[in-house]
Formats: C-alpha cells, structure tokens, sequence
C-alpha cells in the first residue's frame, strides 16, 4: 500500500514534471513563433492605426475596417462589371504580416482618403485610435491620419533629371502641402526648369496615391511607415528659431550618458588603471 | 430525416452565420459584420470572443469598451444559454473536424491501435492558459496568430491565401492523428466556452429507461466522455466539454437522449 | 493653392543653391554608352504628341523600339520631355494592337452591319471599301464620301489623303480633328493677318518680362514650355510676372503671380475691358503706339447675330425628330435668342437692348471697315463696374479684390518697356466665339505694338502634333489647299489642279463639309462613307450619341484605320490595322512653325500599314471614268461638277487610268529615286516604296513590294513647291533630316523667328523695302473690304484695299447658347490631364501611365459636392440635355474649381463626357465649344 502510494506519488511528480517542462516547451515555441510573426515593420495601416507595436497588441482582427473600406469594392468596375478589391486587406496566410490584421498596399490599391473616414469609428478595440483623425472641433478629418510618409527616391524620381513630370504632386489630395514642387533652373539647358517633388511630413498622410500614380518602372516615390521613414533629432537641442520646436522637446529629461571611454562608475577605475608608462 | 435533425440545423445554422458575415463584407449587409473576434450584430449590439478578448487584456493593452461589452453579452449567453454551443453550431472548423470524424470512422481508422492518445483531452486547459501567458510575454494575442477558427472564417469572408493550409493540416491531423484531436483536445478557444458553458440551462438529458445500451452515441460523440451516465442513470449531461451538437440524440434509436432544459431547483 | 509668391520666391532660392550643390550636371559619359549600346542605332524624331514639338532620339534594337531619349540637340526641349515624351518608346507595343483588317461579318463571311468583327485580308477590305465608296458616290455624289482627317497625320499622310479626297474624288468632305482644336485660331489668323500661323515662336519665352495664359492649362498640356516659363520667372521673380487667366483653378496658376477666374465666355469682356482700358487711357498716358498703328492697322466689325454653329432649324434630322425637346430648347437658339441683361449693355452699341429678339444668321465671315470712333465705341461698355460684374468666376471673391486684379491686368499690359506674351490654345479656341476672342487678343498687342517683335505678342499654342505642319499647312481642311491655299478660290484652284496634273475644273470649289458638318451629313443620311484616320472621332465629338446612333444604325459605311481599338473602332463596319509614327517615314510641324522629320525607324507591327499607303492603294481602285465625269448639285454644293474625263483624256490619260497612275504614280514621282547610298535612305527601311521583310500581303492579294520610287519625299517635295515664295516656304527635304528643325518661311536656308517683323522676315523686309516701316502684314486674305460702322457696311462707299495692313476687330461679349439654369445649374468645361493623349488609345495602353490616371474624375467644388449630397471619391451622374454619364468626385487635387463649375477630363471613354457636351461651334470658325454646357449632378 505505501509502495503504490509511493508509485503515485512519483508517477505524479512525473508526469506534473513532464507536463510543465511540455507546456514550457511549447511556451517557448509559441512565444518564438508569436514574436516572428509580428516582425513585419514594412506594414501601412489604416488611418488612425495607433503606434505599430500597440496596434499588433490591440487589434482584435475582426475586420470591421476593412469591411467599411469604402475605397472602390463597393464601385463595381465598369470594364469588368465587378467589384474591386478594397484598400484595406485582412493578412492571410502568406501574406507575411501579423495574420488578420489590416494593412493596404499602395501600388495596389491605396487609401483614397474618404472624408467621412468609415473605417475608424467602426473599430470596437481601440487600435484605430479615432481622436487622432479628429480635429479640434471633433469632426473626423481625414487629412490629420499619418499612414505612412511618402518618400522620393531622387536617382529614380525623373523629376530630378529634368523631365517635366510631377504626377506624384499632381495624384496628391493634399497638392501644394504634403508635397510641394520646388523649382530650380536646369543650368545645362539654360532655360528650363526642375520641378522636384518634395514631401512634408507635416501633411503627408501616406495615402499612397502618390505611389501608385508614378509613373516610373517601379515607384520612385513610395509610403514608408512612419517608424522606418522618418529620422529623430534628439530633444536636447531646439531650433532657436522657432518658437513651436520647444514642443517638440517636451519629455525631455537629463540623461546619464555612456560611451566605451565612460561606463558606468568607472571614474576610480579608470583613474586607478593609470598605465601611463 | 430524425436521425440527422440536429446535424442538419447545426449545418443550416453555421452556414447561415458565416454567410451572414460574408454578406456583411461583399454585400454590406448589418446582419452581422466582423469576425468572431469582434463582431455587431444588427449593426447595434456589440459581441467579442471572451478568449480572444482575453489575451488583448492579458498584453496589457486596454481595450475598447465595444470589445469588453461585447464579450460579457457573449460570456452571458453562453453561461445562462448555450452551454458549449459555439463549438458545434458556429465555428466553421467543426464542419472540418466533423468531416475529418466522419471519413475516419468510414476507412475503419477509428480504431483503438491507429488512434494515438499521446495527447491528453485537459492538454486544451494548459494551452489556453499557455496562451495567455505567451500574449502577456510576446505583447500579441497569441492564440489569434495561428487559429485556425478566425483564420478559416477570415478566408471565407476576405479570401484564404496561403491560411488554407492550417485548415487543412486540422483535417489530416484528426483524420490521421488524434481522433477529435484539435476540438477535443487542443483548442483553447473550446475550452474557454467549455468552462463558460458549464452552467447553461440548455443540456442532454438521459433517460436510462429507455436506453438499450446500443452505444451509438458514444461511437459519434466528440467528447463522448461526457457521455459517462449511458445506460448507468437518468441524469443530464452536465459536463462543460459538451457542445450541445445533439449527434447523440440524432442517432438514439430509443428516445434515451433529448434536449432539456436544466432544472436547478430539482437538481438541488 | 500650392504656392504663394513668397514660398515660390524663397523656394526658388533654395533651389538654386540646391542645384549648385546637389543637381550635378551630366558629365561626358557618352563613350561608355556608346560602348554599351553597340547593337542599338539611335535615330531622331519628334515626339508623338502634343503641338510643343520636342526633340527625341529613338533607340532601336532587333527591330523594334527600345528606348527613347530627349534629343539634348534639339531646340525646343534640350533633351527632355514631359512624361509623355517619355513613354514614346512603350506607345507602340500595347497588347492589343491591331494587326489585321477586321470586317464586320455574319455567318457566311459576308459584309454585315450588325455583324461581329473578324479578320480579312487586305484585298478584301479595300474590296468593301471600293464597293462601299462608289455606292455612296452613286447615292451623293463626292459630298456622300468623307474623311475625318487628323492634325496628327504626318505631312505625307496629309497630302496623299488630301490629293485623292480633293483630286480623285472631287469631295472636300475631308476635315481634321484639328478643327476641334485650333480652328478658332486659325479663323482669327486669317482674319487679323490674312494669313494662317503664329508670327511669334517659343523664343519669346525667355525674352518677355510677362507671361499672360489665357484659359491655357500650359503645366499640364504644354509642359516643356511651362517649363520655359518656369526658368524665365525664376531668372527674375520680381520683374517677370506671370497672369494665369482660368475657368478654375489648376496646375498653371501655381506660379502666378495672380490668378484670374472668369466665369465661362467672359473672356471676351476681358480682352475688351482691357482694350478700353488703353484707348481711354491713351489721351493721358499716350499708350497707343499711333505711328505703328496708323501705318499698320485697320479697323474692323462683322456682324453679331451668327448663332452659335449649331443644327439649324429646316435641317433634315431636326425634321425627322431625331433630337429631343430637351435638346431643341437649345438647338432652337441657333435661329434665334433673347437678348439677355448679361449680354444686353455690351451689344448696345450694335443697337440691342435687353429683351430684344435676335434673329441669327448662319455664321459668316463677313467684315468691314469701322473707323477708330466706331471701335472705341464699341468698347465703351467695358468699365470695370461692368466687366468685374459679368466676369468674375468665383462666387465667393470679394468683387474689390477681383477689380484691382482686372486693374493690374491691364497695368502690366499698358507698362511702356514691359515685353508680354499672351498665351491660349483650346480655352478660347473651344469657344462659341472662339475667333472674335481670338481677334480681341491681337487688338490689345497691336494698340500697344506688342506683336510680332521679340518677347512680345499673342501666341496660339497648338494642341496636337501636326495641326499646323499638316492640318493646316497641306491643308487638310475642308476649305482648304496647301500653303494658305483655299478651295473657294478659283485661281488656288488652277494652281494645284496645274501641280497635281489634273483637268482643269476637277477640284470642287464648294468645301463647307467641316467635322461637325460631316458627322451632321452622316446623321442626315448625305455621307454614306466616311473614312476615319489618326483620330477618334466618335469620342471626341460633341452630342456623340448623335453620331454613334447614325454610324451604328444607318445604311452607311464606316472605316476607320488606327492602331488601337478604340470607340471609332468600335462603331465602324472596317477597321484597318495601321502603322504607328515610328513605323514609317514623317513630318510634323509644331506651334511654333517648326518643320520636323524622322525617318521609319522600325517595321509596322503584324500586317498593319501606313496611311499613305492606304490611301494610294485605295486610289488604285478609281479610274478616270469612275469619278471625273459631271457632278449633280449635292449637299452644300448647289451647282453642278463638269465633266472634265475630256480634258483627262487630252492631257493623256484614258478612262481607265487609274487615280494611282495619275496622283501617285507619275512621271514626277519617278524621280525620286530610292537610293541606298543615299546617306539619309541608307540603312533604313520604307515599306511603302521598297516593301519589307514581313512580305504582307497586299491590296491585290500579292506580296507587298513596294512603290519603287521615293513616294515620302515626292509627297512632301510636291506639297512643298506650293509653300515656296509665298511666305510658307519650306526647306528641301533632305535639309531636315540634317537639322533639329526649322521654323519656316525658310528663305536661304535660314529660318524665321518673328513673321511680319521686317528685321526678321525676309518677306516683311522686302515688302518695306520703299516705305521703311517696321512690319507687313503680308497676308493677302481679305484684303479689300467695305466700309461702314458698327451696324453694318455701306456698300455705296465701295471696297477699300488694305495691303500689309492688319486688322483690329469691335467684337461684344455674348452668351453662349447654354448656360447653367435652376434645372442644369453647373458649367461643364472638359479638357485634357498632362498623363494621357486625347482619347488615351495610346497612353492608356503604357501601364505606368493607366496606373497614374486610369479613370476620368469630376473635378467639383467641395461646397458644390456638399450641397448636392456627393462624397469625395463617390459616383455621380453628370447629366446635361443630351445625355448622361456617371464619373467620381473629386473636390481636391490638381483641379479645383470655384462652385458653379465642374471639370471632367475627356480621355476616359469609360466616362463618356462627350455624351453630355454640346455640339455647338464658333460659327465663324466651325470649332465646338468643349468648354461650357449646362450640367446637373446627382448621386449615382
């Protein structure tokens, strides 16, 4: 009798043993797994999409956005007489994207920038954050969404050799603020001009129409997400002359600053080091 | 006709839900737009999955209140309601695993020397609470980016893509593998309705009278453990695992197995 | 929009600075490439496009066009291009071209209107043509076949279409799309100048202090040039100014330095509130130069009441109910409107008050004599109270704000020393007065003497590649011969009937069969076979369902050669697969008189051919005794055709020579000998004249071997002869292919920059040899006129001759015939976007380009779009009285109009706007007005 509690007893410690070292097995798994398919930087999201890190968390993944994407499925083709794919996509399988998640591809279709904005309200979880594509008075303002930000590749763009194109600057909702023309005279022929696209973060809401409208093999202007397109100036230093910059450094605190030369508490020891000879 | 009811309302059921979502997107129906995740009804009522939901929560990310409602109005209905019903009414998979069953029962692979138990039918309760873990540590909900539920569901609304292939490994995995492998015994979303359902008011009740022990509702069920009480006494089926699917009353030749309502005053 | 002066000043600084460090200029790498690009040959040509006129270099590479590159030699364009011009090598290769003839054919292989397209041979299809033709010839005489010509022909193309129409057939029925495009300008050419074509050229770009785009979308539709403009302004921002003058706001008005909206029409109140600004002015500020206008310049009236080009009442479809009351509500006004309170005080001093009936007339060309008190007269209307009134464009602007504009406006053009150039092309050629207000501009620059000297004068700009090269100057018109020539004139007449070696007599004196009127005479049952080459007719026409219907569903025969399937493929009975620019030897001349050849640089794709030989094979299926003998009355012309097989027969030829023989395969174009140790033959293929290694089959079911003399450049030589010493000359054939082009008269071997100017023509020279002045106005047209005023002329004060002398014309400001009412409560205006060609079938095929802009929008007023219930991005049913298609809003972007106008592209033949717009013309120029009808919007 104590023997075969003493069987049971280790054949349950056993088997606990090999349950918990199963499920840390495939904790491991899944977590690494979990973590790999979330990789995907290069993703545009709906407008309103909150930080791309929050937004793999909060997403819920119903596809309520992409189902109110008014963005050309409900406009039947007139060629065809069927319906075309919408800007927002749900992530398949494939895809290489968080899966169920929504995202859009410019070259293929990109955000049209519908003014009543039928993909955000609808979003029950808070990963399209609706006051962010609000204005002050709380009315939905599509043109307050950043997407992404377009950026110009100025070898390929052939605005920068001198061709006279600007069909990004024309294709843009936001002509003459999220992109701007800025013109130079062609010294080599003497008398005409450059008309070079040149994009502003400050209203560039990465619809991607640009994108899809240039005219180059493959797009010399292209949507990068905010996170990967765009550079951080540190917040030590302001613009002295520019009065709004103060905003930009707002958070700012000091910061205990570490090179190879000055790690931490390393005064004494280097002091002692003192090899000099 | 009656010995195939149920399984001929489950399928008309299921059918018209995932037809209704489809609708939803193609047609812009307000039926009921979404996905399981996160669904509204009527274009009103708010309804989420109570796992799904869950694991958003367990990253620490607050969710909307849309979300939070609409899993407590889906929690309620099943807790009061349906018991596990979601498992063989709603989700798309059942139809792949009941056929996957079927197929298994008809090449004779049901039987007890192809049929590899290494996987235990709790294993479903540790993966669910795996999950949850995961999405806390990983920062994703993390059952949501392999399930093969919104996953078979998104495909029928927005297109498969490469997704068809977990559909597709669930079918060979309870065709080959484990009999009722993934809903008996991996999916934590099942367990998750398993326990919400424990008290719900709908459930199978037995009558051993009538019972002549043919054991067929044992051969079909999925989870025919809960099935314990056959040909032993006149109780109801009150285990959570049962999904209310009614494969065993469709089969009893000898009306021992019907829907009741639960009564706890009796019971008590 | 976009840019206001200050951010364009401080940008065009940074761009320089930019450019000093950044934009490198491209060093000689032309060794390496050279290297690299061993198997290919670069050839030069001139761009496929619009009427600018670049320069580009063609590469070719296993016998098909591989790459392409703006010619750095090239004057115009100093190697670049918009980016149509950069897609010239990816025009040719869509994967629909066409490559066989294609018969509408039932069951049994037989000719069948209601029939499905299938392929034939080209025996067979010049078969059914030939059968076709002599049965409309039978039914109606030469006015029962027709040709809807093109002002993108080559040269060649031009003159062997226009010798068989003219010559062979005796029809005049052959006019151009190019009437849609400049017509108006080339009316007011002829009446100002007595003669066709701009007397300034692009140079006066960089040489002006102000560029004045008057209706001209130049950013998108001529880029290069408002490239120009652009490296002119910024040479010096604050001397040059640049006026944009626009329906609505877009591209061109980004680097203005004041933007002008003008309600549709009211152009001409403008030009002539600024032409009373000088005369009243001048007592004081002495702003008329009265020495050059005293010398140069008459004063001259026509009369007002001349409807508006439309169907006019009696017209035989009108009597057969084919147009709708809808539709007659306007057509109606053709006979006559009400003098509206708009219109009424500038038609006072023509004796019309408001409410008055006016009883209109067919349009006529007639003018005369007015003296100087007269004109001024006629202008005193135009105070600035009334001129702001009428013209203002933009409900919501301020009426004092607009008034000092309308105030600098006439300032800048008044400035003594301030050189200005007035720029247009469709804005106020596509109009219902399209040739008074292209007169009105001369008046401004000839009070001033701002015209025909360097960085001054008015300027058409053209909108396709060969309006003037072809269209204009072989004169593929249908009142028109080469070199200014007209059919009308006896002695023109005897000129080319002497040149062509045909009977005297054969040509038709009766060309009135205009674009519009041939589409009309289809409707009407008059021209049972038409011909469509390089242009889309049926897209591009006003009222269009009209003429689609009569195409589709009349007894009548419909051809149409391209090399893209498009809607006038769709809707004829033939279609003939034709070669592309660079698929044959060609000729264009662009806006500014530039003379430009390529040579055919590769082989047509699949069995396709050129025009040219289209035309000269089809004339090979036309003897002497099958055309040239006695005419009956019919359609416009009243009197009888002689019989002229006689005096055929005495100049040698039989009645059976055929039209081949005697237009095509002379004794004449037998010396031009094909030669390949010519060194500009040498090396390149002529399928016309030596055949090719496709071995198509051809017109008699035989293999293809070709003319066997030179025929590109005995077309271009013969037509050539005419334009020699008569101010058009035109430089030798081989002469081109070894310069970038030239702008004619080429007298010398030098070309012309500035016309009528004596320092720089030689024939205004030479015409002010003896009296010193400083121009001639050498034109001979309409030379000798009556006198009168304002009312009319007195025809006891007898003709009066004006040699060198041009012209100022009185002309009021009048309502088009539709305008926005409480039912139809928008203006519609079309036009063009930068992305595509006219109807797209070529640019519609380069995918970068249909990506770009693959749908035609409506470009609306967010307020309107607000008001009518209409989403951004949202369908919406553009509906006029005539017809109704649905398109997408659009509120933001390039376009953006003032509320009270939309804009809706007309490239897009799935947003077919033509069915909506109105087929009314300027009825002096017989050019319709594209640009205003009256439209509801609705949501679809």
């Amino acid at each position: 009798m104590a023997n075969s509690n003493n069987n049971d007893r280790r054949k349950f410690f056993a088997t606990t043993l090999q349950s918990v070292g199963l499920t840390a097995l495939g904790g491991l798994l899944w977590s690494g797994y979990a973590d790999e398919v979330k990789a995907s930087p290069l993703v545009l999201r709906p407008p309103g999409a909150i930080k791309e890190s929050d937004f793999l968390t909060a997403c819920i993944k119903c596809g309520l956005c992409a189902e109110a994407c008014q963005n050309r499925d409900t406009n039947i083709d007139k060629i065809t007489g069927e319906a075309k794919a919408g800007t927002l996509k749900m992530a398949k399988g494939g895809d290489h994207k968080l899966i169920g998640t929504p995202f859009f591809i410019p070259t293929e279709v990109p955000c049209y920038m519908c003014e009543d904005i039928p993909c955000v309200p609808v979003c029950p979880s808070g990963a399209l954050d609706q006051a962010s594509v609000s204005n002050e008075a709380g009315e939905l303002d599509i043109n307050l969404s950043r997407m992404g930000l377009a950026v110009v590749h100025k070898e390929s763009c052939i605005a920068f050799w001198g061709i006279q194109c600007d069909a990004c600057y024309r294709a843009c909702p936001l002509l003459g603020e999220a992109i701007t023309i800025e013109m130079s005279r062609n010294e080599r022929t003497g008398k005409h001009t450059f008309m070079l696209p040149i994009v502003h973060d400050n209203a560039c809401t990465g619809c991607g129409l640009c994108e899809i409208a240039c005219v180059t093999e493959k797009p010399a202007i292209f949507i990068l997400p905010n996170e990967v397109s765009k550079g951080k100036a540190g917040d030590h230093y302001v613009k002295g002359w520019d009065k709004e910059d103060e905003k930009r450094i707002e958070n700012a605190v000091a910061e205990e600053t570490i090179t190879e030369l000055s790690k931490k508490g390393s005064a004494e020891g280097y002091l002692n080091s003192g090899d000099l000879y | 006709m009656k010995n195939i009811k149920y399984l001929f309302l489950r399928r008309v059921t299921q059918v018209i839900i995932l037809f209704l979502y489809f609708g939803a997107n193609a047609y812009g129906w307000k039926m009921l737009a979404g996905t399981f995740g996160s669904s509204v009804l009527m274009g009103a009522i708010p309804l989420a999955d109570p796992y799904t939901t869950l694991q958003v929560l367990a990253t620490g990310f607050v969710l909307g209140a849309d979300v939070l409602l609409g899993a407590a109005i889906i929690i309620l209905f099943y807790m009061v309601v349906g018991g596990r019903a979601f498992c063989s009414w709603v989700c798309p998979i059942n139809m792949v695993t009941d056929l996957a069953n079927w197929l298994r029962r008809k090449l004779n692979l049901d039987k007890e020397e192809v049929n590899y138990r290494f996987i235990k039918r709790n294993a479903r309760y540790w993966i669910m609470i795996l999950g949850l873990i995961v999405s806390a540590v990983v920062g994703i909900a993390a059952f949501e980016v392999l399930s093969p539920i919104t996953i078979m569901q998104r495909g029928i609304i927005f297109g498969f893509g490469a997704g068809i292939s977990v559909i597709l490994a669930i079918f060979l995995f309870d065709l080959f593998g484990v009999k009722n492998g993934w809903c008996g015994h991996l999916c934590p979303l099942g367990a998750s309705y398993s326990l919400i359902g424990k008290t719900s008011l709908i459930r199978v009740e037995h009558d051993h009278e009538a019972c002549t022990a043919c054991m067929k509702c044992k051969v079909v069920c999925p989870e025919n453990h809960v099935l314990h009480m056959i040909n032993k006494e006149s109780i109801m089926v009150t285990d959570g695992e049962c999904t209310n699917c009614g494969r065993c009353i469709d089969v009893c030749d000898d009306d021992a197995l019907n829907f009741s309502i639960r009564n706890f005053a009796k019971k008590s | 929009m976009a840019l206001n002066r200050r951010d364009f000043l401080k940008s065009a600084a940074a761009a320089s600075a930019a450019s000093a460090v950044g934009i490198a200029v491209p060093s000689n790498l032309q060794a390496s490439a050279n290297e690299a690009q061993k198997d290919w040959r670069w050839d030069k040509a001139a761009c496929r496009f619009c009427g600018t006129g670049c320069g580009i270099m063609m590469a070719t590479k296993g016998g098909k066009i591989v790459a392409v590159k703006g010619d750095p030699a090239a004057p115009v364009n100093r190697g670049l291009n918009c980016i149509k011009g950069y897609f010239n090598a990816k025009i040719m290769y869509g994967a629909d071209r066409l490559k066989q003839p294609l018969l509408r054919q039932n069951a049994k292989g037989e000719y069948d209107k209601q029939g499905q397209f299938k392929p034939v041979s080209w025996e067979r299809a010049f078969d059914e043509m030939e059968k076709h033709a002599k049965k409309a010839l039978k039914h109606a005489g030469p006015e029962g076949v027709a040709v809807f010509a093109s002002g993108q022909y080559t040269v060649m193309e031009g003159v062997a279409a226009q010798k068989m129409m003219k010559a062979g057939f005796r029809s005049n029925a052959i006019d151009p799309n190019a009437r849609h495009c400049m017509a108006s300008a080339v009316v007011g050419f002829y009446q100002t100048f007595g003669v066709d074509e701009p007397a300034g050229c692009y140079d006066d770009i960089e040489l002006t202090d102000t560029v004045i785009s008057w209706g001209a979308n130049m950013a998108e539709m001529h880029p290069i040039l408002w490239s120009r403009v652009t490296d002119r302004k910024l040479s010096d921002p604050e001397r040059v100014k640049i006026i944009s003058i626009q329906t609505y706001t877009h591209r061109t008005s980004d680097i203005a330095d004041t933007e002008i909206l003008f309600s549709p029409s009211t152009d001409l109140a403008l030009w002539n509130y600024v032409a009373r600004e000088i005369v009243m002015r001048d007592e004081k500020e002495k702003c008329i130069d009265w020495d050059f206008v005293n010398k140069h310049m008459v004063f001259t009236a026509g009369p007002v009441n001349i409807g508006y080009g439309m169907r006019r009442a009696g017209e035989k479809s009108i009597k057969e109910g084919k147009y709708t009351d809808l539709e007659m509500e306007i057509i109606n006004k053709e006979m006559k409107t009400i003098v509206s309170a708009k219109e009424a005080p500038a038609l006072a001093p023509y004796g019309y008050k408001e409410g008055d009936e006016m009883k209109h007339t067919a349009g006529t060309l007639k003018h005369w004599h007015i003296s100087y008190e007269d004109y001024k007269k006629s202008l005193e209307p135009y105070t600035l109270e009334y001129t702001a009134k009428i013209v203002k464009g933009d409900p919501d602007e301020d009426i004092e704000v607009f008034k000092k504009k309308l105030q600098q406006l006439a300032d800048l053009y008044i400035e003594k020393d301030r050189k200005v150039v007035s720029f247009w092309t469709m804005g106020m050629n596509q109009h219902t007065r399209g040739t008074w207000v292209n007169t009105l501009s001369y008046n401004v620059h000839f009070l001033l003497n701002k015209q025909a000297k360097p960085g001054n004068g008015a300027f058409s700009l053209t909108g396709q590649p060969s309006a003037c090269g072809t269209a204009r100057e072989v004169g593929t018109f249908t009142h028109r011969l080469p070199a200014d020539m007209m059919v009308k004139n006896p002695k023109h007449r005897a000129i080319c009937e002497k040149k062509w070696m045909i009977p005297d007599g054969t040509l038709n004196g009766v060309g009135k069969q205009h674009i519009m009127k041939i589409h009309r005479d289809i409707e009407d049952g008059l021209v049972k076979f038409a011909w469509i080459n390089v242009c889309n007719p049926y897209q591009d026409s006003a009222s269009a369902t009209h003429w689609i219907k009569a195409a589709r569903e009349m007894d009548n025969f419909i051809v149409c050669s391209d090399g893209y399937p498009g809607i006038s493929a769709m809707v004829s009975d033939l279609v003939l697969p034709t070669a592309m620019i660079y698929e044959k030897w060609g000729a264009y001349g662009n806006a500014e008189r530039r003379t430009q050849h390529w040579r055919q640089q590769v082989l047509p794709v699949g069995d396709s051919m050129s025009d040219t030989w289209q035309w000269i094979e089809f004339s090979k299926r036309f003897t002497v005794k099958d055309l040239w003998g006695e005419k009956a009355p019919s359609g416009p012309r009243k009197k009888p055709l002689a019989d002229v097989i006689g005096k055929a027969k005495a100049m040698g030829y039989t009645e059976d020579t055929t039209m081949f023989d005697i237009l095509f395969n002379n004794k004449v174009a037998h010396t031009y000998k094909k030669d390949m140790t010519d060194p500009i033959q040498k090396g390149y293929d002529d399928t016309e004249s030596l055949g090719d290694s496709r071995k198509v089959i051809g017109s008699d079911g035989k293999e293809w071997k070709g003319y066997g003399f030179f025929i590109h450049k005995y077309l271009f030589e013969e037509y050539a002869a005419f334009t020699r010493g008569h101010g058009h000359d035109l430089a030798p054939f081989d002469m081109y292919h070894k310069v970038r082009g030239l702008k004619w008269p080429v007298v010398d071997g030098k070309e012309t920059q500035w016309r009528f100017n004596a320092k720089y023509d030689p024939y205004a020279a030479k015409a002010t040899k003896e009296s010193g002045n400083s121009h001639a106005f050498y034109g001979t047209l309409a030379k000798k006129l009556l006198q009168g005023n304002l009312m009319g002329p007195d025809k006891k004060l007898g003709k009066k001759a004006l040699p060198n002398r041009a012209k100022i014309f009185a002309r009021p400001y009048m309502d088009p015939p539709e305008m926005p009412d409480a039912n139809y409560d928008l203006w519609l205006c079309t036009g063009r976007v930068l992305e595509h060609w006219h109807s797209g079938t070529m640019t519609m095929r380069v995918p970068e380009l249909y990506r770009a802009v693959p749908e035609a929008l409506c470009y609306m007023n967010p307020k309107d779009a607000k008001a009518k219930g209409l989403k951004q991005g949202g369908l919406c049913w553009i509906e006029s009285r005539r017809g109704k298609v649905k398109a997408r809003v659009e509120t933001r972007g390039r376009n953006r109009p003032a509320r009270g106008l939309v804009f809706v592209p007309w490239f897009d033949e799935k947003v077919f706007i033509n069915k909506v717009c109105l087929d009314a013309t300027c009825p002096m120029s017989k050019q319709t007005d594209y640009k205003k009808c009256a439209v509801k919007i609705t949501k679809a």
